[in-house]
């Protein structure tokens, strides 16, 4: 088990921590707490079912030289096409994708792309009709847009800033 | 199963194992927030400011996670109570940009230097987006 595995569960023994803490002073915050994260734990298993398929496909498939040669530092605009449509495309929670963008990273790929991966999480368009409930057409064609444009703006602030991460 | 299929999905598991702690320790987390934090309280924390509230807007949604459905919800019932739209994507857009609760998660899988730039950006980012979004609806 490596340092960052370790700093992992010392992460998780905080957070058991936390709750026991919390339990002292407030026990009746727990079993909601739990319950909750439960729900989220079933959501986020065909998520993570997802991702397996994923990680295990590109490891099978896709060299890490054709990993650099598309997704790399160096790859021109076709990495930046692929972070967006990725980005917009994943589904489930951001922190569950984390481990395949770690794997992508130790391949090669720059932060540029991982950064606007992140950033067009954010649009997610089997959610624009629910959307579409509370705002306007125009607002949300705007604002989808926008944030494309920003995550782009992002993206290359990253590559300019890589060597200093 | 071929040697090669058998160690790609060795290497997917190990990946995906070593993340799982971090993982679930953000899961318990954000369990933890939305228990503990009463959706009541966040029109109150809204000035009517033009230059403060899509700070505030920003801010809040960086603290809360969850589907971003709820953040269109939420978001729209602030509108209805009369917090400007600029706060509002602000707030949405931070919501899913944003993380403070997953920054361990991210620190510990991508590099601390990076989760820590990424959110400051990305922070900075939901005030221009929200700007630049509004502003151009009014074009």
């Amino acid at each position: 088990m490596g340092e960052q595995s370790y700093s992992g569960v010392y992460f998780l023994l905080s957070v058991l921590a936390l709750y026991t803490l919390i339990g002292i002073f407030r026990i009746e915050s727990i079993l909601p707490s739990l319950i909750f994260s439960l729900s989220i734990f079933k959501n986020v298993i065909p998520v993570l079912v997802l991702i397996f398929g994923i990680m295990t496909a590109m490891d099978y498939y896709v060299s890490p030289e054709s990993i650099s040669r598309h997704l790399g530092k160096s790859s021109g605009y076709k990495k930046w096409v692929f972070a967006i449509i990725g980005g917009i495309i994943s589904t489930g929670p951001i922190y569950m994708w984390y481990p395949m963008l770690k794997e992508l990273k130790k391949q090669g790929v720059g932060y540029g792309f991982i950064a606007t991966f992140i950033y067009n999480r954010a649009i997610k368009l089997p959610l624009l009709p629910i959307m579409l409930l509370y705002f306007s057409v125009q607002y949300i064609v705007i604002l989808t847009l926008v944030m494309i444009i920003a995550s782009l703006i992002i993206g290359l602030i990253f590559e300019k800033i890589e060597d200093r991460l | 199963m071929n040697q090669k299929l058998k160690e790609s999905v060795a290497n997917a598991a190990k990946a995906l194992g070593n993340s799982l702690p971090v993982l679930t320790g953000v899961i318990l987390l954000i369990g933890l927030v939305n228990t503990l934090v009463p959706k009541s309280i966040y029109s109150t924390l809204f000035s009517n400011n033009f230059l403060l509230d899509p700070i505030i807007g920003s801010g809040l949604g960086s603290i809360l996670t969850g589907n971003p459905v709820t953040s269109y919800v939420l978001g729209g019932e602030l509108l209805l109570q009369g917090v400007s739209l600029i706060a509002v994507t602000a707030f949405i857009v931070s919501w899913v940009t944003v993380g403070i609760i997953q920054l361990p998660a991210e620190a510990t899988l991508l590099g601390k230097k990076f989760a820590v730039a990424r959110n400051i950006i990305s922070f900075i980012f939901s005030i221009i987006v929200a700007i630049t979004t509004v502003f151009t609806m009014g074009l």
